[in-house]
């Protein structure tokens, strides 16, 4: 790995960075884009890698680089700022000449590199689909277990951490004991708090310092690279649930295939998409890829509408991280109501028809 | 398996201890191994357990084996010896395009499984099913024990019944700011 350009380093940064990298104990974390700014799930995987690692030791963000091509490489100093505020001392801008593409074996080569040359004791990512991804690719190379989806981790002497984790999407936690040379951790971020804003509270030692910044270039072979995205676009349908604003979500409570126009009608008046249980696509009532959970796509919409869905464990796996959940459903017990903030008790097929009405008489 | 199409059933049998993914991979990998005499271009597997979500197995056999791997598919097309893959991440659609041999882990919802036919039914029931006995190894991820999280006691706020809570929903939507603005001119005004 060759390091290609140094900057916004100060004296007191390099002299922490050295400190950090002599003791051995550095923690490394992978964190992802989200279009211009940094994934959320990201950032909350780097406030648990910092608290992870003491305070005199270097707590790494690394950023791999942007996918696609023809977008514009947002301000590093302004991605600094957030990855700083969230308890980074270090930035690591990977930057291989020949990778524009998500490629998660040379994502894993990147890790590796770094690790080696600092001597990390733990490499954390979010458990996403690319956080895992990596992250078991890591583990393969380097012959060491990934302990996945954990919410709290502490050292427990050296080469030893204790763990919990979540089983089953999070219905069961599990307490582990992790020995080995280097902990590979993914983080499930939904379980843990929000992250925090540049020159806002600060959440660990270092929280508003100034990071180092470093733009590093990997060793890659062509095997490394055989893996890679070969296009990626956006979805050509438009919106898409994941990044949805509003999600309407439909249950075995709509009753059939021929139930979801309402609700695709109350989507479009909302200006949001539909979204639906398990039981709707084993049903054949509607395509997969419309499917919530933690088999089908993980939505972090303003508002969920969760129309006759029951709420089992594996479909709250995958909207959690709504920012607000309201419920339409016959029973006033069903687990949803747990989840939810708001619930209104009754058939959906009366109370969403009527809800268009006044939706629309107020807009008339 | 052998019902729905499958021309051998290979079952590695465990001993009931708890098999992380640096064993299940070996296990496979020695399976792999000792079926030698058939080539396998394409391994596939489900992309991650229900249970650890660990995401890892399907991905330590292509490191074993020197394969690419391929995770989370949603669209597999084979072209001749290369395997044309897709699935969507923050949605983006990715592709990849890789040359066989290699790995692929599928996601639910790629295809729905076929029903067994009556022929498939009658073959099975003849099949002979190979069993091999892998040796357990630890990995140094070492489950002291299981519990149930603390639920927190939170219930929803209850905004009615039926459509007579319409109304108030109508004021949550208004609040949280998702409503089409309202263009009622005079009198009482926008919620929104």
């Amino acid at each position: 790995m060759s390091e290609v350009g140094a900057s916004t380093a100060d004296a007191g940064d390099a002299d922490r960075a050295e400190q950090a990298a002599a003791s051995g104990g550095g923690v490394i974390c992978l964190v992802e884009r989200d279009g211009a700014t940094i994934a959320e799930a990201s950032l909350r995987a780097l406030t648990f890698a910092a608290s992870l690692a003491g305070p005199l030791v270097s707590v790494t963000a690394v950023v791999p680089p942007r996918s696609g091509t023809g977008m514009a490489e947002p301000d590093t100093e302004v991605i600094a700022a957030v990855l700083a505020a969230n308890g980074a001392t270090d930035v690591c801008l990977v930057r291989p000449a020949d990778l524009s593409a998500y490629a998660p074996v040379a994502w894993a080569r990147s890790l590796e590199q770094l690790t080696e040359t600092g001597g990390a004791s733990a490499v954390v990512a979010a458990a996403t689909d690319h956080g895992s991804e990596v992250l078991a690719h890591l583990g393969a190379m380097a012959g060491l277990p990934v302990a996945a989806n954990c919410v709290s981790a502490q050292s427990s002497g050296p080469g030893s951490w204790q763990l919990v984790r979540q089983r089953w999407a999070g219905s069961v936690l599990e307490d582990a004991v992790l020995e080995a040379s280097r902990a590979l951790l993914t983080v499930a971020a939904d379980a843990l708090p929000p992250s925090a804003a540049p020159g806002g509270g600060s959440l660990a030692d270092g929280a508003g310092h100034r990071p180092t910044v470093r733009v590093v270039t990997p060793a890659l072979s062509e095997a490394d690279l055989r893996v890679r995205a070969t296009e990626a676009g956006e979805q050509s349908s438009g919106m898409s649930l994941a990044t949805a604003r509003v999600v309407v979500g439909g249950g075995r409570g709509v009753g059939g295939p021929d139930g979801f126009a309402t609700l695709e009608e109350l989507a479009d008046l909302l200006g949001g998409i539909v979204g639906v249980s398990r039981v709707v696509t084993s049903q054949g009532w509607r395509p997969h890829r419309q499917q919530v959970g933690q088999t089908g796509t993980k939505i972090s919409p303003e508002l969920y509408l969760a129309c006759g869905i029951s709420g089992a464990i594996q479909h709250m796996a995958g909207c959690m991280s709504a920012r607000h959940i309201v419920a339409v459903n016959t029973d006033a017990d069903a687990p949803i109501i747990a989840h939810a903030e708001y619930a209104v008790i009754g058939d959906l097929n009366e109370v969403i028809p009527a809800l268009i009405e006044a939706i629309r008489a107020r807009a008339s | 398996m052998l019902a729905v199409g499958a021309h051998r059933g290979v079952l590695l049998e465990t001993d009931g201890r708890e098999w992380g993914p640096v064993a299940t991979a070996a296990a496979i990998v020695a399976a792999v191994g000792e079926l030698g005499h058939t080539p396998f271009p394409l391994i596939l597997a489900g992309n991650e357990s229900a249970d650890t979500g660990g995401y890892q197995v399907g991905i330590r056999v292509a490191h074993a084996l020197g394969r690419p791997c391929l995770t989370g598919v949603k669209r597999l097309e084979l072209a001749g010896d290369t395997i044309r893959a897709a699935r969507e991440y923050r949605g983006v659609h990715e592709l990849f395009e890789v040359a066989l041999p290699a790995v692929v882990t599928v996601r639910e919802g790629i295809n729905l499984p076929r029903y067994p036919s009556l022929p498939g039914r009658l073959r099975a029931k003849r099949a002979e099913i190979t069993v091999l006995r892998p040796q357990w190894q630890a990995d140094g991820l070492r489950k002291q024990g299981l519990r149930v999280p603390v639920e927190s006691a939170r219930r929803a706020q209850v905004l009615g019944h039926g459509t007579a809570a319409v109304p108030a929903l109508i004021d949550v939507l208004g609040d949280l700011g998702v409503l089409p603005p309202a263009v009622r001119s005079g009198g009482d005004g926008a919620a929104a």
